[in-house]
């Protein structure tokens, strides 16, 4: 029971992790070909994160791990159910990947244009799909003991869809303020600019999401009965204000810390909600999945949670250390002088 | 083609097709990294752009070393939901805890490596290339330990309707899994070995910076002389960990169907499945596959018959595969001992036709490392883990064959392709050597600015 909970806690926060910090990457990829106007800029673009993208995805792997070790009937089930959906993202992932190692090694224009509409697409894609799996992981599955009677297209309802929009919002206008950051002079101001125009979108779409979660999903059954947890999407929303707030004051930087909270407290919102449920069934309420019914055994999750309370600390502290000896800006000389970036 | 071998033959797509990537990733890491460490002690330039172009092969190779990896990890899910939920319990942590204490720390320290030639001291960027390679091997070690346990099943009981993991430290120590665990990750050091000495015969038949690749094809020749007498040798194990957990796929290794004291092994047979016997056997040496089964040369072998016909792997694959796989294992042996020999006395360059057979050699510890595979898994049919789930009971019930064979073709496209993407630009490279000017990759951006 104790280690369930752990998990589901661990769970969400890989999630939420992964989300904060792949999120800036896939917002950079989705406003690169725009924001970068020539092959400089956009290189420019891709070496903000060129070190630390790797190590971003890996949260991801880990959070596929964990919920394989932790809840495999969940994660037997999930991934087989969205299974198009999976195999969409894997595709988009895997060609994101090999984009910034490919894109530099040959002189031509072309070549260049190609990977840069191929990073667009491959950004895209999964911003969108994650939003759009977890928004029916929260209106739940039309599973029972039969199966599974959902397809693609399915997955493609309005409040799926919602979310999907949600997330790719969310990742745009954290990549935006990621790049003003991290980038100076025109393209900062540019990155800033478009961080602003995204950002009144993202607070009607997030408004909307909050209202449609009510009659599509029964996320507000948790707060309804423990009226404090309000307090989390109360924060979420805050965030999401200071970030045009800080904006608005010239501090980027604070924007963009903003902006990593809203992320994590987004997906704290939605998981509290689900609590104590992975996936819950439209059809029978004896169907969902739940952090009870589908975990591992309680000796594999004890194991589990000896060795993730030891290493986890280990990789954060060692990703701090990386960000910080990279937390210089990216100067349009620094690309081109240095033979070693993308 | 039903779901089941729709199932199997994407896995095997993709698992081989990762594979091509993976044993140049564990070995050149390794060779990388010595190559910056004489850099570092010595202050010698030759070793700095050394490191900085097998360095640059690495990083193209390792690319799509990393992206397939994802494909697998989804892959549990999406076509083998039954298998995953049956043994999840046990299986999933091994692939959880490479992500937490090995992915986590290859993926972070090749960004410090890539980017930091001037952001980091002289050591700390040494430090990074280690730990990537440390990083690299401790992942195959927790993933071979989870395709050990699909070999050799340990530290579980049957409960709740599935597999439940009751003793880790069995897991941990399932000699099934760390002999796995060193074959393969030998193998791919020769593979590296090769690659490195191939590449560097190419430039030296050319007569181009002979300095410089006079000392890469000696780095490589002793790195693989090395590995080579350790993939014999655990090699030469795991023949004895497979008669013992497996004998039967030792028996179809083999091609032996009557189970027998004192076996011989054939040097030249063919498997005749449909009667049950072997066309031809024949150059027979005396009871030496009791000894390569059990170390001992009076020891009883099974042979198939010893098992019902449901149980049995497809003889013809198992036993070409393995002999290809060992044909080609002392072909290398021979070959980096001449290497060796040579490039101790200095004279690789006066042996033209030796390095012209090291380049085309390129493929062959490739081709090893992916028979290798077809042994360990086509052998261990019809099992999905061994003795204890079948792979037709493993796959997931709620996926189509359209979605299969759609998914099937969308791999085989973009897999081939990035393949072809990716070897062109190796070749590209390698063919570049060390020296040559690459400033036209950032001249259009020069004009620019």
């Amino acid at each position: 029971m104790v280690f369930q909970i752990t998990w589901f806690v661990l769970w969400g926060v890989l999630w939420a992790v992964y989300f904060m910090l792949d999120g800036f990457v896939l917002g950079s990829g989705m406003l690169h070909r725009f924001l970068g106007r020539n092959d400089t800029e956009r290189r420019v673009i891709i070496n903000t994160f060129g070190p630390v993208w790797d190590g971003n995805e890996v949260w991801l792997i880990t959070a596929g791990g964990a919920t394989f070790a932790a809840f495999p009937t969940t994660y037997a089930l999930m991934f087989s159910y969205l299974y198009t959906a999976l195999l969409l993202l894997l595709f988009a992932l895997i060609v994101r990947g090999v984009c910034f190692e490919f894109r530099g090694k040959i002189g031509s224009e072309q070549w260049k244009g190609v990977w840069d509409w191929a990073i667009l697409v491959a950004s895209f894609i999964p911003a969108l799909l994650f939003g759009v799996a977890f928004g029916n992981i929260f209106q739940g599955f039309p599973m029972d003991a039969a199966g599974y009677h959902g397809s693609f297209l399915s997955l493609l309802n309005p409040f799926g869809l919602l979310t999907g929009a949600l997330f790719v919002l969310l990742f745009l206008v954290h990549g935006a303020l990621y790049l003003t950051v991290k980038t100076e002079g025109d393209l900062s101001d540019r990155a800033l600019a478009t961080a602003n125009r995204f950002w009144p979108v993202l607070l009607v779409v997030a408004a909307l999401f909050l209202a449609a979660a009510y009659p599509a999903t029964r996320l507000y059954d948790n707060y309804l009965s423990v009226p404090i947890l309000l307090a989390v999407p109360l924060l979420a929303v805050g965030s999401l204000l200071t970030i045009r707030v800080s904006t608005a004051k010239g501090k980027p930087l604070t924007a963009f810390a903003a902006s990593c909270f809203t992320i994590l407290l987004v997906v704290a919102t939605g998981l509290i909600g689900l609590f104590p449920n992975l996936i819950p069934s439209t059809l029978d309420p004896a169907s969902s999945l739940t952090i009870y019914n589908s975990s591992s055994s309680p000796y594999t999750l004890k194991i589990m949670t000896a060795i993730a309370l030891v290493f986890v600390p280990i990789v954060i502290a060692y990703k701090i250390w990386v960000y910080r000896v990279f937390r210089a800006k990216i100067r349009l000389q620094d690309v081109l002088e240095d033979e070693h970036s993308y | 083609m039903d779901l089941v071998e729709l199932s199997r033959l994407q896995f095997a797509v993709t698992s081989l097709f990762h594979f091509i990537f993976v044993p140049l990733t564990l070995g050149l890491s390794i060779l990388v990294a010595i190559m910056e460490t004489c850099y570092v002690r010595t202050g010698n330039e030759l070793y700095l752009r050394m490191t900085k172009f097998w360095g640059k092969l690495f990083l193209i190779n390792f690319a799509l070393g990393i992206v397939t990896g994802i494909t697998l990890e989804f892959q549990f899910g999406m076509n083998w939901a039954e298998y995953s939920r049956y043994v999840g319990d046990i299986f999933g942590a091994p692939l959880a805890i490479e992500a937490t204490v090995a992915f986590f720390l290859e993926s972070v320290f090749i960004g410090v490596w890539i980017f930091g030639w001037n952001k980091v001291s002289k050591r700390i960027h040494l430090m990074s290339i280690w730990i990537v390679a440390f990083a690299s091997t401790l992942s195959a070690l927790w993933i071979l330990l989870a395709n050990g346990w699909m070999q050799h099943p340990v530290g579980f009981v049957l409960r709740n309707g599935r597999a439940e993991m009751v003793d880790f430290m069995a897991m941990l120590t399932n000699s099934y899994g760390l002999l796995k665990f060193s074959h393969t990750v030998v193998s791919g050091y020769v593979l590296a070995a090769f690659f490195v000495m191939g590449i560097s015969a190419w430039h030296l038949l050319r007569k181009s910076n002979p300095d410089f690749f006079k000392t890469s094809f000696r780095m490589g020749a002793v790195f693989g002389l090395i590995s080579i007498f350790l993939v014999i040798l655990s090699g030469d194990y795991t023949a004895v960990v497979v008669a013992d957990a497996q004998p039967v796929k030792f028996a179809a290794m083999e091609s032996v169907w009557e189970t027998q004291a004192g076996a011989g092994m054939n040097l030249v047979t063919w498997p005749d499945t449909a009667n049950e016997r072997n066309y031809v056997e024949s150059m027979t040496i005396p009871k030496f596959l009791s000894y390569l089964a059990y170390h001992n040369t009076d020891a009883v072998v099974q042979g198939m018959k010893a098992f019902p016909k449901e149980d049995r792997p497809p003889v013809l694959p198992v036993f070409l595969s393995f002999r290809a796989m060992v044909g080609m294992g002392f072909y290398m042996t021979f070959l980096v001992i001449l290497a060796v020999f040579v490039s101790w006395r200095g004279t690789i360059e006066k042996h033209p036709l030796l390095l012209r057979i090291l380049l085309y050699s390129i493929p062959i510890p490739y081709l090893a490392n992916q028979l290798g595979w077809i042994v360990a898994e086509v052998g261990r049919q019809p099992w999905i883990v061994y003795g204890v789930l079948r792979t037709s009971d493993a796959v997931s019930t709620s996926v189509s064959v359209a979605q299969v064979t759609g998914s099937l073709i969308g791999f085989t496209l973009l897999y081939g392709l990035l393949g072809f993407i990716d070897i062109y630009l190796l070749i590209k490279f390698a063919r570049m050597g060390p020296d040559e000017d690459v400033s036209f990759l950032i001249q259009s951006a020069r004009k620019e600015a």
